[in-house]
């Protein structure tokens, strides 16, 4: 085992150094980085500062010579929403992918100043994971301090891999929403242990909602990404039966 | 929302592109290329209202101790000066 000193976190790397870290040394190119100013021009009229990649970093990498899509998803800003600029860039990024893709997901889901745009998007990207993966891999990281929320859960789900950290969160509603709608005796959302007891890695590895379970160290990452490239894809996670299963498991007696 | 530009004649061109930084909570996105045409030019977009004097300071100073010429782009969320110098510093030793 590494020691603890020479351990580099995931949680602490950014998304270029994430990609960079989890593919083969130097193989990666980025593809309309932030001097391309890919990035939301509805953000200035509602008085908010646009970041120039709009949250997204996509290109392509080696991934033990695979020829695959990287892309990460930028929790830091504006809590990795997916506007128009961003899902674009990530659904071209998927339709154009060679032998599989992956995805570091930190994102809370659309991006709402965005509304339809971002439907739009998310419904874009899953039509291209759907397509992908039924030739070439598709795997999704959850392992950031955001978490995968919302539309980008459902993308998640669509994956034919999915792996996480302890750190990470996974879920369709966050926290938050929950306890608004369903009210504080459902969910406190200040209540940090019961989110990540209800939403983790380590659960929703133990519910088979995903696959494979990683430390943060970068290194070990990088090993459980390779592993999900060669596992065989998990057709059971949307089947019915198992969604069956799973609410008659968890429904109170 | 507001903007800000800094302009400085003379100056040596730094000779790569360099992104630094995220437009997240007191934090910024520096985004550093050689410039189009003579000179530095940095031009702010911030988050925080009402602080042109405390920007100019900061960068004409950057300016001062650093006569570079440069085409530069910030992205604020609200960073403190010392962020921002530090940033800036940041971009300035991926770009020369």
């Amino acid at each position: 085992m590494t020691p603890a000193l020479l351990r580099r976190s995931y949680v602490e790397a950014t998304p270029r150094e994430r990609i960079e870290a989890l593919v083969d040394a130097g193989s990666f190119r980025e593809i309309l980085d932030p001097f391309a100013r890919c990035s939301s021009p509805y953000l200035a009229e509602q008085n908010i500062v646009a970041q120039r990649d709009d949250g997204v970093v996509i290109g392509r990498a080696r991934l033990d010579g695979r020829d695959v899509a990287a892309i990460a998803v930028d929790g830091r800003f504006l809590g990795g929403s997916i506007g128009e600029a961003g899902g674009a860039k990530i659904a071209r990024a998927l339709e154009r992918a060679r032998d599989g893709a992956f995805l570091l997901l930190d994102t809370g889901g659309i991006r709402l100043q965005e509304a339809n745009l971002g439907l739009l998007a998310i419904a874009e990207i899953c039509d291209a994971v759907v397509a992908l993966r039924e030739r070439a891999p598709v795997v999704a990281v959850i392992a950031g301090s955001v978490g995968c929320y919302g539309g980008m859960s459902i993308v998640a789900a669509l994956c034919s891999q999915i792996v996480m950290t302890r750190v990470g969160r996974f879920g369709l509603n966050g926290s938050e929403v929950i306890e608004q709608e369903a009210g504080i005796g459902e969910l406190d959302a200040r209540d940090r242990p019961a989110i990540w007891r209800a939403t983790g890695g380590i659960r929703r590895v133990e519910q088979g909602h995903a696959d494979i379970l990683s430390g943060d160290d970068l290194d070990e990452l990088a090993g459980a990404l390779r592993a999900a490239f060669a596992a065989e894809p998990n057709r059971e996670r949307l089947s019915l039966e198992r969604l069956r299963r799973c609410f008659a498991q968890e429904a109170p007696a | 929302m507001q903007r800000i530009v800094v302009e400085r004649a003379g100056g040596a061109p730094v000779t790569r592109r360099a992104h630094v930084g995220a437009v997240a909570s007191g934090n910024l996105e520096v985004l550093c290329e050689p410039p189009a045409g003579a000179g530095a030019r940095i031009t702010v977009e911030t988050s925080v209202d009402g602080y042109e004097p405390i920007w100019r300071a900061t960068l004409e100073r950057f300016l001062e101790r650093n006569p570079i010429a440069a085409a530069i782009e910030i992205n604020d969320f609200g960073a403190t000066p010392a962020m921002v110098s530090l940033r800036l510093e940041q971009a300035l030793e991926l770009a020369r």
